[in-house]
């Protein structure tokens, strides 16, 4: 082997941060990396159909808009995943990674439903939603603070331990389901008990709910002692010990407040909209929350964006299914698989560059 | 300022893009003629599931025969079993005159829709409730597919006798035991699963069965290691209820004879495939349709059966015993004119003794009360009558020679 002797030799490419990119350059970006995304999934779906990309665009918005019915399913189901994404990110922050959003919906879920189950016609309404809503939040925080706990105790890890709870909640699920339903159909059929009052119409509680929490989690990261904390746990577990802050105790407090929030999530899907559960109630926002949270650097204002962002997606694109004559969801996961990805690749351009190395020529001309 | 005009560049080339294609696309607009009507099917997964392709298919088909073109009518796949099922339906429900659901845990979402929209037609396949709730614009369909699985039964008892039999035909009591892989103690599984298995005991006398449940509809991993598990267990021939590829691709891996549902397996089963039974929906679809265009009432409750075309066998694999499919269609002939009863109570006992009476829950109520008496007997033969109270079926008794592991 013949000994490299040039020492100083640049690598062809380097990755460098950026930090003087300003917010309307970004904006632009981001614009332009959604349009040629959405551009390219247009043009995957007319490869496999017949129809054109104007028919994709006119669904992918007609699924989204197309209706008053559309247009609050749209904002109902952003408001549930904002709702999601507000209990992750607190846990995110403080790079406890919390995998576990599905299991603790999923298990706030079936808390609530036990109470519509084994309470309804025995007792008022006006008892059980109370005692579903306390139900769900405990439920949920409980199956957060597990993993906390033992992170915090004996340094497990979390994402395993959080990912692990989400099987154990699946099985709940299914377990009370084949005790709940004598035939054995294993579908458990709306309950008449418990459903939360409408306020206004069946789409606004949890558009208000969780718009209210997004304020609120942004006032208590920003502005509260508590938020200061998570962040410094967040950028340096020993940075925050040498400034007296009880690693442990953040960590335990962050998880039962992210998981009291998915459970809220939870009671809301329960007692508002399904009024029933299954092992899917959960619609795997638990996963999606991770990329609007992410997408969104944490900060919970831009969450509202990237969740309205991804809902418009999976709404339209139930839309492009129906007039492309999809019956399966490949393509349409393939599509959006590709502009989530091209969204993502554009976040890394937007902190960092690529310096490429010189050519000799320009070296030996300086 | 040189990047910003590269941006506005490629923006404003993106844009050109779109222009040309929304052009050349604006042009297809067509306005469907006034008398076709708008039909719309709701699957619970796509076509990747055995359950939902059938119904897809079938779909497509009848929508073909009646003259609906790709515009007049939709399929919406992936559609769980909660408000989505309505959200979707009452969506449907404002451009469509008749909307099908495919899956069982649809059906009370499908009542709230029918409430709704009283000019819209809802059909749900599987469902129980439509004799009860009494809605004009609602209504069930199922199939008496207990005559397909009987037969297809036949088949798989051929299939025994041709492996393991001797020289008079007779299997040994360890070589006759069947794997089953069930989705829910339900009973449309039940029914499925001891029809099928009378029908191998027509074959196989001593024949025996285990059934393992895997607690789900759908759920490919689940019943692949369920049937790998019945395999093992020393069960010498698999067959499901189950939506997926799982119990035939693990049939096809351990070299164990299969017989499938829903539809033929053999493309990526060949040499373990026996046979399938399937409810062909087509003529369901086609007889609602022309309720529709006709403006016709659309029976309440409707039940196929092998005259209506609703029941169904796949053509036999290669791996199927010689002269099955003579011997099916002596069998089926018999099934038409009436003579050979499936669920004949004389062919089975339940805990030693025969069955004379049972009392099955007909109509749904909260708590699944027993309601009315099935066990009927005509010109001599004591049977249970399955699936001539409603659609949907209704025997969920373990009868002896089925263990059910749940």
């Amino acid at each position: 082997m013949k000994k490299n002797t040039n020492n100083l030799k640049e690598p062809f490419v380097r990755i460098v941060k950026r930090d003087n990119i300003t917010i309307p350059k970004v904006i632009i970006v981001y614009s332009v990396a959604i349009v040629a995304g959405l551009l390219l999934c247009g043009i995957i779906c007319t490869l496999f159909s017949d129809k054109g990309l104007f028919d994709f665009f006119e669904s992918l918005f007609n699924g989204a808009f197309g209706s008053e019915r559309k247009l609050w399913l749209l904002l109902q189901d952003t408001s549930l995943l904002l709702g999601v994404s507000m209990a992750l990110l607190p846990a995110f922050k403080m790079k406890f990674w919390n995998l576990g959003g599905n299991g603790q919906i999923l298990v706030s879920c079936l808390s609530a439903v036990a109470c519509m189950y084994y309470l309804g016609g025995k007792v008022a309404d006006s008892i059980i939603i109370p005692l579903m809503l306390l139900a769900s939040v405990v439920s949920g925080a409980l199956w957060a603070v597990i993993p906390a706990i033992f992170k915090a105790k004996f340094n497990t890890n979390e994402s395993l331990f959080t990912l692990m709870m989400n099987y154990i909640a699946q099985g709940l699920v299914a377990l009370f389901i084949t005790i709940w339903v004598k035939t054995g159909s294993g579908v458990l059929a709306p309950i008449p008990y418990g459903n939360v009052p409408e306020i206004g119409n069946k789409y606004l509680l949890p558009i208000i709910l969780f718009a209210v929490i997004t304020v609120l989690m942004y006032i208590y990261l920003r502005f509260s002692k508590h938020g200061y904390e998570i962040s410094v746990v967040g950028e340096s577990i020993n940075t925050a010990k040498y400034v007296g802050i009880k690693v442990d105790k953040v960590i335990i407090r962050t998880m039962i407040l992210s998981g009291a929030i998915a459970g809220l999530v939870g009671f809301i899907l329960a007692g508002s909209i399904n009024h029933t559960v299954s092992t899917a109630s959960a619609n795997n926002m638990g996963f999606t929350g991770i990329m609007t949270t992410w997408l969104a650097a944490f900060n919970p204002l831009i969450v509202v964006l990237t969740s309205f962002f991804i809902t418009f997606i999976s709404k339209g694109m139930m839309d492009v299914r129906k007039t492309f004559m999809f019956t399966n969801d490949a393509i349409s996961n393939i599509v959006v698989g590709i502009i989530y990805f091209i969204v993502i690749v554009c976040s890394f351009f937007i902190n960092y560059k690529l310096v490429f190395r010189k050519k000799e020529k320009e070296e030996i001309k300086k | 300022m040189k990047n910003f005009k590269k941006i506005i560049a490629v923006v404003l080339a993106l844009v050109m893009i779109t222009a040309t294609f929304a052009a050349c696309g604006g042009k297809e607009d067509k306005k469907p003629e006034a008398d076709k009507i708008k039909v719309a099917l709701i699957c619970l997964h796509g076509d990747a599931s055995t359950y939902d392709k059938n119904f897809i298919d079938a779909f497509k088909q009848a929508c073909a025969n009646k003259g609906l073109t790709a515009d007049d009518y939709t399929i919406v796949t992936d559609i769980p079993e909660d408000t989505a099922c309505y959200d979707q339906a009452a969506d449907l429900a404002e451009t469509c005159d008749l909307i099908f659901a495919d899956s069982f845990g649809h059906e009370e979402y499908m009542i709230k829709a029918a409430k709704e929209f009283p000019d819209v037609e809802f059909c749900h396949a599987t469902g129980t409730m439509a004799h009860t709730e009494k809605l004009a614009n609602f209504h069930n369909a199922f199939a008496n597919i207990y005559e397909g699985r009987y037969l297809a039964g036949v088949a798989a008892g051929m299939k025994l006798v041709e492996l393991y039999g001797d020289a008079e035909g007779k299997v040994s009591d360890e070589n006759a035991k069947i794997g089953y892989v069930g989705a829910h103690p339900y009973a449309e599984v039940i029914s499925g699963y001891t029809s099928f298995y009378l029908g191998a005991k027509s074959v196989v006398e001593n024949a025996t069965m285990e059934v393992r449940y895997t607690n789900s509809w759908y759920d490919e991993a689940a019943e692949k290691t369920t049937a790998l598990a019945l395999i093992d267990n020393g069960c010498k021939l698999i067959s499901q209820h189950a939506d997926s590829m799982g119990a035939p691709t693990a049939c096809e891996e351990k070299n164990i004879p299969n017989v499938s549902y829903n539809g033929s397996t053999v493309e990526s089963c060949p040499n373990t495939f026996i046979v399938a039974s399937r409810i062909n929906w087509a003529p369901y679809f086609e007889y609602i349709i022309d309720c529709v265009m006709n403006d016709k009432a659309i029976d309440t409750d409707w039940t196929g059966t092998i005259e209506t075309g609703s029941v169904e066998l796949t053509a036999v694999g290669t791996a199927a015993a010689k002269g099955t499919q003579e011997k099916l269609d002596e069998v089926k002939a018999k099934i038409k004119d009436g003579s050979l009863k499936i669920f004949d109570c004389s062919t089975f006992t339940v805990e030693g003794k025969p069955l004379t009476s049972y009392m099955a829950d007909v109509d749904t109520d909260k708590d699944f009360t027993p309601d009315t008496e099935v066990v009927e007997t005509v010109n001599g033969v004591t049977f249970f009558n399955e699936s001539a109270k409603r659609s949907a079926p209704y025997f969920n008794i373990i009868i002896d020679g089925i263990t059910a592991v749940k």
